[in-house]
């Protein structure tokens, strides 16, 4: 689906860091002892079970958690709220549908941050506006409802209110929730023509197989940072079995691993003692791929 | 139509009527769209306990009231906040509470209990001029705040979690709506009645919501028809001698339905045009 771009992890100064972070919400501890270096240009996907505190850990960066200790620097100095750096897309299903809005409305949110005590939007934030729904390929939906749009035009609403700042990091809270296949790819191939461009992505998912193997960077959270690197590096059953907290056999298909995530396999499954063909582990070559699993 | 026109008590009971209609319409867009609609009737509850208060205390009635109002909404909005609590749990106890009170306080002072009544259920011949001037200052006010703070509180009632993060001052903005909303619901008090501001503050956004999709025109709807049902519903109450409070609402209900019934009719007619342009499609193909 995508071409994971060369990603170096290691020279330069991050655009943003966390230095042994415990942070949560009031009397509700959710992350502890977070250490995450993000470098410029990155594209890193959170992964991560239910509760794990993904979202937390993005609401973290955005200064939204109350930080009991540790330190969030941006570009080396301490910063509480990261202001015009950062650009965030909620998840699509928190938002009301039948709020009165038009996309231009939504969009135009974003531009509230450089100018929020003026009544008025300024001229050179609509221009910004129009700029950005140009390159999103949405200038042409911008009295519509926010309603009939399709979810992908949808996502690009929320990226477009997102990137009216020019930010230099995205944050979203997993994109490619409840969305069909064909959105999820085009939403993919968006946030990977942005990161291109520059723009540093970091996002949240629950899909494995279908989003976070095809991510150059993955960092695995549940309550703390249990494991970062490449898909191939970090999606193992030893790491999702600390991460999920279950077996999670890992085949290797053409070189990229794949979860086989039914519970069915739980325990029976990738022991070869059942019948069913022993699972391989991530880079290792297989000639004979399993049979697909009835659910 | 002009008849009553001749009568001062009329005059000011319509302009109070127009006034607060418009006034609750504007303000329960907000509202309504916060998914908040019990908020009038319970700040109502709470205001009238607040009332009470002002009169057991000897204390001026609009401006405890209001005080008292505010508070009602800001323990609400702060209750809300605890996210274990939701908002309409939060308006039940508060607004309870504080309604209770003013009935204990009424039950305790038995001598007041009759000038109560036009508080309860709206009395138009009740409006003097220092009401139409406060009623005047507060739509003035409310206004001015909600024109200069459009962009602010569109973002903040749209999604208020990430409005915060794109530099919303959202506390500010709560606090801001909380105090102007009291002050709302307070010099309707006279016009329609702790029982029935509810229903000012839910039908007109709702019949504008039936109308429109766009935020702005909703605003503008809303706030026009509140004044029209506001209008509408003084001369109704000439007419048929009934309690102004009572027949704004009913004659807003009435435009309720009749908006009800064209969003519905609207949306038969478009599938109906939609399956014959379908049909015609069909049809070319064959031939």
């Amino acid at each position: 689906m995508l071409h994971p771009i060369p990603h170096d992890r290691h020279e330069g100064e991050p655009v943003i860091e966390l230095r042994d972070v415990h942070a949560g919400y009031d009397n509700q501890h959710v992350l502890y002892s977070i250490n995450l270096r993000i470098m410029p240009g990155a594209f890193i996907g959170l992964l991560g079970p239910s509760g794990s505190g993904k979202t937390t850990l993005l609401r973290t960066i955005l200064g939204a958690t109350r930080v009991y200790s540790g330190e969030i620097l941006l570009h080396g100095k301490p910063s509480n709220r990261l202001g015009s750096n950062v650009g965030y897309v909620p998840q699509l299903e928190t938002i009301d549908w039948n709020f009165p809005v038009t996309v231009e409305e939504v969009v135009m949110m974003g531009a509230t941050r450089g100018n929020p005590l003026f009544p008025w939007h300024r001229g050179s934030d609509r221009r910004a506006a129009g700029e950005i729904m140009e390159r999103l390929r949405i200038s042409d939906l911008v009295k519509r409802h926010i309603r009939e749009l399709s979810g992908g035009q949808q996502q690009r609403v929320f990226l477009a209110r997102a990137l009216i700042s020019n930010p230099e990091v995205l944050l979203l809270d997993e994109p490619t929730s409840g969305v069909d296949i064909k959105t999820r790819d085009e939403v993919m191939h968006l946030l990977h023509d942005l990161n291109h461009q520059g723009i540093t992505v970091i996002m949240t998912t629950h899909e494995i197989n279908a989003v976070a193997v095809h991510l150059p960077w993955l960092v695995c959270v549940n309550q703390s940072i249990l494991a970062e690197g490449s898909p191939s590096e970090v999606i193992t059953p030893a790491v999702l079995q600390s991460t999920y907290g279950a077996e999670m056999p890992v085949l290797d298909f053409q070189g990229i691993p794949l979860v086989a995530e039914s519970p069915h396999f739980h325990g029976a499954w990738g022991n070869g003692k059942d019948g069913r063909p022993p699972v391989q582990e991530a880079g290792e070559t297989s000639e004979a791929q399993p049979e697909p699993e009835h659910v | 139509m002009f008849e009553p026109l001749q009568y001062d008590f009329f005059v000011r009971g319509l302009i109070a009527a127009t006034l607060v209609g418009a006034l609750c319409g504007l303000m329960g867009v907000y509202i309504v769209l916060r998914r908040m609609a019990y908020i009038g009737h319970g700040l109502a509850h709470s205001v009238f306990g607040g009332a009470v208060v002002s009169h057991v205390m000897s204390f001026n009635f609009l401006v405890g009231a209001s005080v008292w109002g505010f508070l009602s909404a800001v323990l609400i909005t702060l209750t809300t906040r605890k996210r274990t609590i939701g908002s309409d749990a939060a308006i039940g106890i508060i607004t309870t509470a504080s309604f209770a009170l003013g009935i204990a306080l009424i039950s305790r002072f038995k001598t007041f209990t009759r000038s109560f009544d036009a508080a309860l259920f709206g009395n138009i011949l009740g409006v003097t001029e220092g009401d139409l001037l406060a009623i005047a200052v507060v739509a003035g006010a409310t206004t001015i705040i909600l024109v200069l703070g459009y962009k602010l509180l569109l973002f903040a009632t749209f999604d208020p979690e990430v409005a915060q993060y794109y530099g919303v001052p959202t506390v500010w903005v709560d606090t801001m709506f909380s105090l102007v909303l009291a002050a709302t619901i307070v010099v309707s008090m006279q016009v329609l009645g702790v029982t029935l501001i509810a229903a000012a503050v839910v039908i007109p956004p709702v019949v504008a919501r039936l109308l429109t999709d766009n935020f702005r025109n909703m605003t503008l709807l809303s706030t026009g028809i509140g004044a029209f049902c506001g209008m509408g519903g003084i001369y109704l109450s000439y007419y048929v001698d009934v309690s102004s409070g009572a027949s704004v609402v009913l004659f807003s209900v009435a435009l309720f339905v009749v908006a009800l019934a064209y969003n519905n009719l609207k949306s038969t007619l478009g599938v109906a045009a939609n399956r014959a342009r379908l049909l015609s499609d069909h049809t070319g193909t064959i031939d």
